[in-house]
């Protein structure tokens, strides 16, 4: 894996992760109220939180948007990528504002990547602007129905 | 589709970076925008019941807790049986998303996608057997894509 894992979070740090999987709490001090439920003072929680973001152990912290529910669009798409012109090609595909996410995976179709633009028309004008500066073809994969979606994961 | 008015566009702007880490971090919002914490908190909330907003909260470096194998775990599944069984894979504790898909034949045959986050490679192939087994004959072929590389990372954002 290229990605640097940051320094492991200790037992606390595992609490407070979990504990903020849930839905944080809308109310005037609503860190307070968290650090109430683990039996921690509210300042221990914001200092762990802080230095959680700083270290990567947490890549955000705060509301997660669904972008389509504003009015945007947002596709999955993937493309086979000749291994010789994979670094062009990731390089190309990279610039493009609206590529969100990119990661590569193993198999003919070895880039995938998600599309988010402003207007569902986007995509498409995206997409082939995709194919023509690569020169490949690309695949779209549009949610068509989701099943559960919680990104929650155990620390 | 929820309407959301220009307030709400600029309160997604100051929030979809995080929240700040201060005792009262709905009024340093609203400060921001020029309206009281109440406010920003009620529209939050709104946002929340349209589904604008999935939820708030924390999002764990997966590499960072362990989870350092992700598969990417797809299944050609009876177009009559999909959403029947899509919602029993999507329940299932180590998925974290569950999606039905266009299939692209022929390059591509596949129409359920479900994610997998695991330690390591040999538990997400266990996991996946156990999807293998609840689809049973429904099912008439899978593959798992494993991630090698992010080469980008930046969010969904909407412009500022």
């Amino acid at each position: 894996m290229s990605e640097a894992v940051p320094a492991a979070p200790d037992e606390t740090d595992r609490r407070i992760i979990n504990a903020l999987q849930g839905d944080f709490p809308l109310v005037a001090e609503p860190y307070r109220e968290v650090a109430a439920g683990l039996g921690l003072a509210e300042a221990e929680v914001l200092r762990r939180l802080d230095a959680m973001l700083d270290r990567k152990v947490l890549t955000r912290f705060g509301p997660m948007f669904q972008i389509e529910r504003t009015g945007g669009a947002f596709v999955l798409a993937a493309m086979r990528v000749p291994e010789v012109d994979f670094e062009r090609v990731a390089a190309q595909v990279n610039a493009f504002p609206e590529v969100a996410h990119n990661y590569r995976r193993e198999h003919a179709l070895n880039m995938w990547f998600v599309l988010a633009t402003a207007t569902p028309e986007g995509i498409a004008v995206t997409t082939a602007a995709i194919e023509e500066v690569t020169g490949l073809r690309v695949f779209s994969f549009p949610k068509e129905r989701e099943y559960f979606v919680e990104m929650k994961l155990r620390a | 589709m929820p309407e959301l008015d220009a307030l709400d566009r600029r309160l997604i702007v100051a929030t979809q970076g995080g929240l700040p880490r201060v005792p009262r971090p709905y009024d340093v919002i609203g400060a921001g925008l020029g309206i009281a914490g109440d406010e920003v908190i009620a529209r939050l909330r709104h946002m929340l019941d349209t589904g604008v907003i999935r939820r708030i909260g924390a999002v764990p470096n997966h590499y960072a807790i362990g989870y350092t194998a992700n598969g990417m775990s797809v299944w050609d599944v009876a177009d009559e049986r999909i959403d029947e069984l899509g919602a029993t894979v999507g329940a299932l504790a180590f998925v974290t998303h569950c999606y039905r898909r266009p299939r692209r034949l022929p390059d591509w045959p596949y129409n359920l996608f479900a994610m997998v986050h695991s330690q390591n490679r040999g538990e997400v192939t266990a996991r996946v057997a156990e999807i293998a087994t609840l689809l049973g004959d429904a099912c008439r072929g899978h593959d798992i894509l494993y991630s090698t590389a992010i080469l980008k990372k930046t969010g969904l954002r909407i412009a500022g």
